[in-house]
Parts: C-alpha cells; sequence; structure tokens
C-alpha cells in the first residue's frame, strides 16, 4: 500500500515536471523568437517581391510568402513581438490595478468593497470582445486604445483573485498581531499579505496573458488595433482568409503559432499551479 | 489533468478554426434549376433557361428615379430604359425614343416615339407617358427633382401622340447623357416600388428583401430577338467569400465582384472575364496641407510611384494605368497624358524633386484609407513600400467608411488618401470635382487654369468641342500633379462555362438581354 502511494507520488512528480519543462520550453521558444525578431528577421518584414508572390514553404521562405512576395516567417517572429507586446503591457495593466484594487476591497471589505464587486459584475456581465469594440469605437483605434480597453475588460478577473486571497489573509493571526504591533496598512498589504499570493497570481497573469494574446489575434482579427504594415498575428489570420485554400500556409503560419503560444503558457500556468501545491 | 490537456489543446485547436474560418460561412444550397448537361462544342445562342446572378448589396429602392446606388442601377438596367440607353461602346442609343433632334442653341431636345414600344402591363408607351416621367424626374410635378441634372427642364410638351419637346434653361450638351432616365407608365410613380414597370428587355415578378430580385422575360420587347433567357434571379450574396463557395456549389452563374485571387481558383470550373471598371483609383494629396501644396512635391510623389507593381500585386496585371481622372472607356473624351512620371518608379527624379522642394531628407505622410476596402488598404500597403524608397516615410492610417467619409471626404482633413471615385456615363462627371470651388473637391485642388478651361468647356454647345477642353482639364491635372492617378482597377467576372453573351459596359451594369445558354436545355 505504502508503495503504491509513494509510486503515485512520483509519478505526480514527474507528470507536474512534464508540464513545467514543456511550458517553459514552449514560452522560452516563442519569447527567444520575438525578442530576435526585433533586431533580427532572415528578410525585412515589409520587403516586396512580385515574382515571389505566394511561395510555398521551403528552405528559403520556411513558412513561405504572402500576396506581396513577404515572408511569413519574418513576419510571424514581428507578430509574435507585436502581440506580445500589447498582451503583456495588458496584463501589466490590467494586473497592477486589480493588485491595487483587489487588495485595498479584500481586505477592507464593506460598502467599497460591495460597490467594485457590483461594477466588476457589471463589466463581466458584457461579452468581453462586444465590451472592447465599444470601447475602441468610443476611444478611436490604435494601439494604445486597444491596450486600455483589452485592460479594462482583463481588470475584473484579476481583482476577485487578489480580492478572494486578500479576504484569506486578512483574519490570519500573523495580520492581526501586525496590526496590532501597529504596522501601518500600506505595509501590510503588500509586505505581508501580496508575498503570500504571488503563486496564485502568477497562475492568473499566466492564464490572463493567454486570453490577452487571443483577444489581441481577435481585435487585429477585426481590423481593430495594429495597423499595416506592422505585423501582427491577428492581422495576418484576417488577411489570409482570402486565400485559404490557394495558399494555406499563410493561415497555417499565425494560426499554428497561436495555438502554440496559448498552448505553451497553459501549460506553463498548470506547471506553475501543481508545483505550488 | 489529462482531461484538462485534452480540453485545452481542443480549445486551442477550436479556436484557430473559428479564427481562421470566421466570414466564410455561406449558404451553399444546390440549385434547382441549373442545367447539368454537359457543355457541347456548340456556340449557338438557344433560347429559354433560367441564371442566378450574384449581387452585392440589398436594393435601395424599386423606383428608378429614386434609386441611387450603383448596386440597384445595374439591376434596373433591365427591367426600365429610358428615351436613350447606353450601349457598350459608351455611345448612347436610342431606346423608346427612334430619333431626336437638338436645337440650335441647344435650349429644345425634341423626341419622336419609336413605334411598338409596350411597358410590362400590355400597354403602348404614348407621348403621355414620357412627358409624365420627365416632370416626375425633374421636379415639375411636386417640386422635387429626383434627378438634379434634369432639374433644368422647364416645360416638356406634346407635340403630337408621336413627338415631345423639352425645353431646357441652359444649353448643356453633356444634358443628352441624363434622357437615359426611365420611362415609366404616366401616374405610376406612387406605385414604382411596389411594382414596378417598365419597357426593359426583363420584367419584375418579385422582391424578396435581403435575399434578392426574380425577373422574368419580355415578350413583347422591341428589340428583335432579346432576351435569350427566360428568368433571372439577382441573389444578394454577403461577402466574397460566400460568393466564391456559392459559385463553386452552383448556386450561382455569374457573379462580378471577385478578388483576383479568387479569379485564379476558379479559372478551371469558370469563364473568368476581366473588364475595366468605372473607378479611378489614385492616391489622393491634399493640395491644402504641406508639404504637399508644393507642386514639387506632389511630383516627386507621382515619379516615385511604381504603378505597374502595384497593378502586378494588387490587380494581377489586369488594371488599366491611368495619368488624370478619365475612364479610358470613354473613348471621346480620354486623352493618353503624355507619360511624364512613367508607370514605374523614377526614383532619381523623385528624390532631385524633393531637394528642390526643400526636403532632401524626405518627409512624413500619413496615408488615411477606408478600411472596408481590402482592395485599397493593400494598394496602401504597396504604396507606402514605394514611396518609403524615395525617402518619403509613410505611416498607415486605416479607419472605418464613416470616419473616411467625414474626415476626409468631407471634412478634408487629412494629408493623403487612397481611394476610388466612380463615374457615370456622363463624361464630365469626374472632371467637374477638380474646380476650386467645387463641393466635391475634397483634395482641395486649385488652378486657375484648370478653373478657366472648365468654365470654357461649359460654354461649348456640341459634345466634340466640349471634348477638347475637357482633353486639356487631365492634362492639367496631371502637369500640376493634383494627384498620383494610379489605375482603373479590373472587374473580375465569374460566369458558367454554358453562358455566353456577356457585354461590359463602360458604365457598370449588368445587361441580361444578351446573355444566353450555348447549349441545349
Amino acid at each position: 500500500m505504502k508503495l503504491k502511494n509513494c509510486m503515485k507520488k512520483t509519478n505526480q512528480r514527474k507528470k507536474r515536471n512534464w508540464y513545467l519543462t514543456a511550458g517553459l520550453f514552449m514560452t522560452g521558444l516563442i519569447l527567444f523568437l520575438a525578442i530576435l525578431g526585433v533586431f533580427w528577421t532572415p528578410y525585412d518584414t515589409t520587403a516586396m517581391s512580385a515574382g515571389e508572390k505566394f511561395a510555398a514553404p521551403s528552405f528559403r521562405h520556411l513558412f513561405g510568402t504572402d500576396n506581396f512576395g513577404r515572408d511569413i516567417f519574418s513576419r510571424v517572429m514581428q507578430g509574435i513581438g507585436t502581440t506580445a507586446f500589447i498582451s503583456s503591457l495588458v496584463v501589466l495593466c490590467a494586473g497592477g490595478a486589480g493588485i491595487c484594487i483587489g487588495a485595498v476591497t479584500g481586505y477592507f471589505g464593506g460598502f467599497l468593497d460591495e460597490a467594485i464587486m457590483r461594477i466588476t459584475d457589471a463589466v463581466n456581465g458584457f461579452p468581453s470582445i462586444l465590451l472592447t469594440l465599444v470601447i475602441v469605437s468610443v476611444l478611436g483605434g490604435g494601439i494604445r486604445n486597444l491596450i486600455l480597453s483589452l485592460s479594462i475588460v482583463f481588470m475584473p478577473s484579476f481583482i476577485r483573485i487578489v480580492r478572494s486571497e486578500f479576504i484569506k489573509f486578512r483574519d490570519a493571526d500573523y495580520i492581526v498581531r501586525a496590526r496590532l504591533m501597529g504596522t501601518g496598512t500600506v505595509r501590510i498589504l503588500f509586505i505581508h499579505i501580496l508575498p503570500n499570493i504571488f503563486s496564485t497570481f502568477l497562475v492568473s497573469v499566466t492564464i490572463g496573458l493567454n486570453n490577452a494574446i487571443l483577444a489581441e489575434s481577435g481585435m487585429s482579427y477585426l481590423g481593430i488595433g495594429v495597423q499595416p504594415p506592422t505585423a501582427s498575428l491577428g492581422k495576418m489570420l484576417s488577411d489570409a482568409q482570402g486565400y485559404l485554400t490557394s495558399a494555406p500556409w499563410y493561415a497555417l503560419a499565425p494560426g499554428l503559432t497561436i495555438v502554440w503560444i496559448v498552448l505553451g503558457f497553459s501549460l506553463l500556468s498548470e506547471g506553475i499551479r501543481s508545483r505550488a501545491q | 489533468m489529462k482531461k484538462r490537456l485534452i480540453s485545452l489543446l481542443l480549445m486551442a485547436v477550436l479556436t484557430m478554426t473559428a479564427l481562421s474560418g470566421c466570414g466564410t460561412d455561406s449558404t451553399s444550397e444546390s440549385s434547382g434549376d441549373k442545367s447539368s448537361k454537359e457543355e457541347q462544342s456548340s456556340n449557338e445562342p438557344t433560347y429559354g433557361g433560367s441564371v442566378v446572378v450574384g449581387i452585392q448589396q440589398d436594393i435601395d429602392s424599386l423606383d428608378p428615379h429614386k434609386a441611387t446606388a450603383a448596386g440597384t442601377k445595374e439591376i434596373l438596367f433591365n427591367i426600365f430604359e429610358g428615351l436613350l440607353k447606353a450601349d457598350e461602346n459608351g455611345n448612347l442609343m436610342k431606346a423608346v425614343a427612334e430619333n431626336y433632334t437638338i436645337s440650335e442653341d441647344g435650349l429644345v431636345y425634341t423626341f419622336t416615339l419609336r413605334d411598338g414600344v409596350m411597358f410590362h402591363n400590355g400597354n403602348k408607351v404614348t407621348a403621355e407617358d414620357v412627358k409624365y416621367s420627365l416632370e416626375r424626374v425633374s421636379g415639375i410635378l411636386d417640386g422635387t427633382p429626383l434627378i438634379s441634372t434634369l432639374s433644368t427642364i422647364k416645360s416638356v410638351d406634346i407635340l403630337d401622340e408621336k413627338t415631345v419637346q423639352v425645353t431646357v434653361e441652359n444649353a448643356n450638351p453633356e444634358l443628352i447623357y441624363s434622357f437615359t432616365a426611365a420611362v415609366i407608365p404616366a401616374g405610376s410613380g406612387e406605385d414604382a416600388q411596389a411594382q414596378p414597370i417598365g419597357t426593359g428587355p426583363f420584367s419584375f415578378v418579385s422582391y424578396t428583401p435581403q435575399e434578392g430580385i426574380l425577373v422574368k422575360k419580355n415578350e413583347s420587347y422591341w428589340q428583335e430577338g432579346l432576351p435569350y433567357l427566360d428568368e433571372v434571379n439577382f441573389k444578394i450574396v454577403n461577402g466574397s467569400d460566400a460568393a466564391l463557395l456559392a459559385l463553386k456549389g452552383g448556386s450561382i452563374d455569374i457573379y462580378p465582384y471577385l478578388t483576383d485571387s479568387q479569379a485564379e481558383e476558379l479559372k478551371d470550373s469558370f469563364q473568368v472575364i476581366y473588364a475595366p471598371s468605372n473607378v479611378v483609383q489614385a492616391l489622393f494629396l491634399n493640395n491644402a496641407k504641406e508639404p504637399l501644396n508644393d507642386v514639387k512635391v506632389r511630383q516627386a510623389i507621382c515619379y516615385a510611384l511604381d504603378k505597374d507593381s502595384v497593378n502586378d500585386f494588387v490587380s494581377g496585371g489586369n488594371g488599366t494605368m491611368i495619368g488624370s481622372a478619365m475612364l479610358p472607356t470613354l473613348k471621346d473624351f480620354y486623352v493618353d497624358v503624355e507619360d511624364t512620371y512613367g508607370t514605374s518608379a523614377n526614383l532619381d527624379k523623385a528624390k532631385e524633386l524633393l531637394a528642390d522642394a526643400g526636403y532632401a531628407d524626405g518627409f512624413d505622410l500619413e496615408i488615411t484609407v477606408p478600411s472596408n476596402y481590402a482592395f485599397h488598404v493593400e494598394t496602401t500597403e504597396v504604396v507606402a513600400q514605394q514611396l518609403e524608397e524615395a525617402g518619403i516615410h509613410v505611416t498607415i492610417n486605416s479607419v472605418e467608411w464613416g470616419t473616411w467619409l467625414d474626415d476626409c471626404y468631407n471634412g478634408r482633413n487629412y494629408e493623403a488618401t487612397i481611394c476610388g471615385i466612380t463615374s457615370d456615363m456622363t463624361p464630365g462627371y469626374l472632371l467637374n470635382r477638380f474646380e476650386s470651388e467645387s463641393s466635391k473637391n475634397f483634395i482641395n485642388f486649385n488652378s486657375a487654369e484648370y478653373d478657366a478651361t472648365y468654365e470654357a468647356a461649359g460654354n461649348c454647345l456640341t459634345l466634340e468641342e466640349k471634348a477638347e477642353y475637357y482633353k486639356k482639364l487631365q492634362e492639367i491635372l496631371y502637369d500640376d500633379a493634383g494627384s498620383a492617378f494610379i489605375q482603373v482597377p479590373p472587374l473580375t467576372i465569374a460566369m458558367n462555362n454554358e453562358l455566353a453573351g456577356y457585354k461590359f459596359y463602360p458604365v457598370y451594369v449588368q445587361d441580361m438581354s444578351t446573355v444566353y445558354f450555348v447549349t441545349q436545355q
């Protein structure tokens, strides 16, 4: 019996490691490509060549070329960068605001907590794409407004997670003692409680990143946000849709890249979660 | 855990398919009325059969005098005719009128009606009907002109049962193009929306909003032997992706607005025909904005433009290069402007001119483009790249159609924009917008010579004289580089292999009267 339990445990550990390793590998590769893409791409991302329109994938053009004869691999590299830039800023803004608001509402509770929670409920009530569309159409297009509107859409989930964690800790013995010792509220919030929720928060950050990447792609797909000729994965997908049958690699390259990124971050968050337990 | 991983994978794959599959969901129902017979070698026209034509948008009005959308007019062309009618060479042919004369001073038009022209309701067309129709469109009936060019009509008089005399206020030889306005039965204006009655080759059967319009053969059509088809169904197709599927599935037989790559795909199973459209595409430059107010800068842009490669990239090599604002299909009025700027890039000359103008290091240019026109957006990407090579740093700002109309077209608050302006059959239609005072002059073109020439053209009494001035106007516009005119984009039409007889018009209409099946039904 004991042996069986033991084996189960080691098996579980192995599985956990596998999630984390695969996640780290996949996201690492993507990050590497994105950072590399800032400094160097195999071809100029905007250089057009009439002679090489719709070239199929080959060693010369790893992912083939698009309707302007541009190298798709280079554009995917740039696209990952654009997408990653937008989604990390979104998570940074939404996460940052989420920590501040969530910490205050979770720790103090009361009327403020109630009011903010109802507001987040209201925001959550809207389909996220619709809400983003509304905000973007009111504020106007462009990357900055896209980031702003996605941040607003993503904020509620961060607030909720942080809030529930803070509620868990606010009556813990060591917090009560700290309070009795006269420690400042800000110090309690951010020095005593915050580090404890780090692992939970990290998981929600990776999930948030995932969703932000999908949302950015979706928005660019709808023609909002990134302006041509800058590449973004969603924009590439939408440009490719007219050539699905004649040049399938054009849609497959950014599509599979999105799958890869999303899968990578999902594995990573799964790995972090199991490790924390 | 395993379950979660699988669901994650599934979700990722689903997202991908959802993202890439968006917009291609279409109704590809099978068509019951399509001949399934093998194609034969015979090219003899046969009578009968029915055809489904894909159209892009819903009809704005079935009243021929009130319809304004180009997509509606192209269909109503089959149901209604005016005293005169456009033919495929850009000329006017006589339809309801058998003959006409214009007085020396250009103020009196006398039309003789053709014998035996019947309305779809079986009544003969009388002078009374013509008078009613002209009075209705010119606003004599109720004070609101329905076709603005015809508001110059002072009176319509019936001389005898076959002759109608029209008196106008101002002489204008171009007015004759406006007599293509539909002739409808006297007093039927109010009912035109519900039951349109005309004299065209096809008569109206039914209209279902958001689905389409069905017409059937006019048995007593005045042109001997036309039309060939028994029935034509104009069916609304949402977007060109849906149209592609519908063509492949056989639910539509003719579709005229394909993209280049779609045409490539259909080449084996359909006849693909290219024709010049009635759109003039240009990189419009706001002549009032720094530094584009300098003619040298505008000329530099013209030199830097590589129209040939634009044509290659976005029109599949089927566009018609132009230098000025006139459709080459309006042959009598078009002038092949002297090729100063060339159709390929001349970067040395461009840089030289920029240096002359004081922009040796180039400058920043924002090109605004309406995002709903993929064609213009693609062109913009290519043009941006080309201008970049001449040292002009381009940022692209793709905006919604409404925003474009407000900011660019009406507000004139932009630097440069790529879009198309459409022309009708009136030759001066495209040229009048570049007169400095014109409300349509959204590029703020300002040339005293142009204004003077335009005014002189307005005083001409014959079309031949007018043509000379119009050619001069095109040259001024080109030499002053009012804008960088690019091309007349091609219209790409796919047609069922069993059909033939499709005719092209300089102004796009879907003339179904000459279309026929080459095989026996």
